[in-house]
């Protein structure tokens, strides 16, 4: 089977990280970039479907051009076969929606039968794309899985919930997001880092997609950040000295915020 | 001139710390504590192909090469070094051995499962009489018809006795020369063959989750063609191979030393005394100056080493350089790390304590402090 897993550069979300002033678009520059860590869980999970079943893993990212090295090579270091990177200048500010017409456009050029990713980004945190994409391609999207099984050209997913999980079931081609619950990812070998080098990376521009500029970018967005503050200092609490009262005062307080 | 570490290098290091970060460094203070073998994390480490680094692709290594595999040893040891001195043991005595002097057919037979992790080899050289002097060598191997006889023991083997010990490979008198001095050959035991007892584990000081033995051979025997390499070059053989374990070491010791100027360093912001963190006093500031200073001066002392190793040029000194004085930096920064620790530092709980128990055999093994002043007094034309 031939599968296509989305990968995303964040920035680390183990650092402090931040809003340009200027467009209040993520400040790519301030943080140390990274793949975001969900869809490491999406690339094994690809890797072990194939493992069990023959096939071919390819990534798929839409982000700047230095995510070669922090997002696409460390993807390709994990085992999948090839890559394809979009970069455009254009793309810069898109919101979900218009990135997910981008994402569309390009997987309409590849061959699939299952499309993978991690369950949500840990900058955006929108968690649609799956929805998004399985109406501009018309499949079916299953999102949160915990565990995938194929078998006679359907999956079967359990989709993670809060009191437990469900079993749906879909035909294939489908696309299914994944949590960490599903698998503990591999570390690359050196074996892996080596011939990561030398994997097929293809760079398209929206121009390849056949998208125009206007229809991407912050313009385009169906959302925009109109302002963004830093969040405020905290400020200094109340201290209550227990003299005695303290449980009353306590409560007081309790009450007066609305707490109880 | 550039000591820049290449991508690949990079990524390597990268992947090694994280690996050691995640999966090592939680559960190995309970192994340790319970002298217990990290089956477990030697199964992880064999998946990541850390055993078949150096070796080429062929025999199921890795293709990679000496300073990627000390890189390696680095990242392990600084987080713990009875993990890395396994792996060290593994590669260096165990498997480099038969990759340089097995015949195609020994290496077909042993080196994929040793790359894997999956086997372990030990190198059966030092003798409860002599280490250093390996002219004192007291185990003899006879020929009687098509098999080796083998007699004598071995003690402070590495990886000696592990449930996936595959083989010890044992130096041996095989005759005498024409000037009066022995013929010492090695010659491949594999586990189980009669003759061969492993001994209880050591109780040892530090590397406490590391297999360490002592071995006997009693009327040993094992096949004519398990000689390894040529009858009568063991002892060439051997100080090849310790020449470049001693790269392997000094990465080894550089890693513990890195690992105890980490937990300072870390401490140093954590810990406060008459009202401020000890790492603003300059009491603190210079101990962990001088970590640094040692651990990177170390560091550069080995990658000179297997740079020179790699470029197929006289290394000898330099690894001799490296492992004494970074084995020396390790003890000092451990027994450093220690004293910031304070009482803290004391207790089993905390890594420094681990690290400086596991410091001082690095001035003893695979050459003492002394043998390398020799080697180096020596190398000078003295």
């Amino acid at each position: 089977m031939k599968i296509v897993v989305l990968v995303k550069q964040v920035p680390d979300s183990g650092e402090e990280r931040s809003l340009r002033s200027d467009d209040f678009t993520v400040d790519r520059d301030a943080a140390t970039k990274r793949m975001n860590e969900l869809d490491e869980h999406a690339i094994e999970a690809a890797l072990q479907l194939v493992e069990e079943h023959g096939g071919e893993v390819t990534v798929l990212t839409m982000a700047p051009a230095d995510a070669l090295e922090s997002t696409v090579r460390k993807a390709l270091q994990m085992g999948p076969d090839r890559a394809v990177h979009i970069v455009d200048e254009a793309i810069h500010g898109s919101c979900a929606v218009t990135s997910s017409a981008v994402l569309a456009a390009a997987l309409r050029t590849l061959e699939w039968d299952l499309v993978l990713c991690g369950a949500e980004s840990t900058d955006g945190r929108v968690q649609a794309m799956p929805h998004m994409l399985s109406e501009r391609l018309d499949v079916a999207a299953v999102t949160g899985a915990r565990k995938i099984t194929v078998s006679g050209g359907e999956i079967t997913v359990e989709r993670q919930v809060d009191d437990g999980y469900e079993l749906v079931q879909a035909a294939l081609p489908a696309i299914v997001s994944v949590w960490d619950t599903i698998n503990t990812p591999r570390y690359p070998s050196f074996k892996l880092i080596m011939a990561a080098k030398k994997k097929p990376v293809t760079t398209l521009s929206l121009a390849d997609l056949g998208i125009s500029p206007d229809q991407v970018g912050l313009s385009a967005s169906t959302s925009q950040v109109l302002h963004a503050a830093p969040r405020p200092p905290r400020e200094a609490g109340v201290k209550v000295i227990d003299d005695g009262s303290g449980g009353v005062a306590l409560v007081d307080f309790l009450a007066a915020e609305k707490f109880v | 001139m550039d000591f820049k570490l290449n991508e690949e290098y990079e990524d390597l290091v990268r992947t090694v710390r994280e690996f050691a970060q995640e999966r090592i460094a939680p559960v190995i203070g309970e192994y340790v504590e319970r002298h217990e073998f990290p089956y477990d994390i030697v199964r992880e480490m064999g998946k990541l192909g850390l055993f078949g680094l150096p070796f080429p692709e062929e025999y199921g290594g890795m293709g990679g090469d000496y300073l990627a595999y000390c890189l390696v040893l680095e990242e392990l040891a600084r987080v713990d070094s009875s993990v890395a001195i396994t792996v060290e043991a593994a590669v260096s005595l165990g498997a480099m051995p038969i990759h340089r002097y097995g015949t195609p057919e020994q290496k077909q037979i042993w080196l994929p499962r040793l790359c894997r992790g999956e086997a372990l080899a030990a190198f059966g050289l030092t003798e409860p009489g002599g280490g250093s002097d390996a002219s004192a060598l007291r185990t003899r191997a006879v020929l009687d018809g098509d098999e080796w006889v083998i007699n004598g023991s071995k003690a402070f083997i590495t990886n000696a006795g592990t449930d996936i010990t595959a083989l010890v490979i044992v130096a041996a008198v095989t005759g005498e020369l024409p000037d009066g001095r022995p013929e010492i050959s090695t010659i491949i035991v594999p586990s189980g063959t009669p003759g061969l007892t492993v001994g209880r584990a050591y109780s040892k000081v530090g590397w406490c989750a590391s297999d360490t033995r002592e071995l006997a051979f009693d009327d040993c025997r094992v096949p004519r063609e398990n000689l390894l390499g040529e009858r009568g070059r063991g002892y060439a053989q051997f100080l090849r191979i310790l020449d470049e374990g001693r790269i392997a070491i000094a990465a080894l010791a550089v890693g513990l030393a890195q690992g105890c100027l980490d937990e300072s360093l870390r401490y140093a912001q954590q810990r406060w005394a008459f009202g401020r963190p000890i790492g603003e006093y300059q009491a603190i500031q210079f101990k962990i100056a001088d970590m640094e200073v040692r651990a990177h001066t170390a560091r550069l002392a080995y990658y000179d080493a297997a740079a020179r190793l790699l470029a197929g040029e006289p290394f000898k000194r330099q690894a001799a350089i490296a492992k004494l004085y970074a084995s020396e930096a390790a003890v000092t920064t451990a027994r450093e790390a220690t004293q910031i620790h304070g009482g803290y530092g004391f207790m089993n709980e905390y890594p420094v304590a681990r690290f400086w128990r596991d410091s001082k055999i690095l001035e003893i093994g695979e050459g003492t402090s002394e043998v390398q002043r020799m080697l180096i007094a020596r190398d000078l034309g003295l």
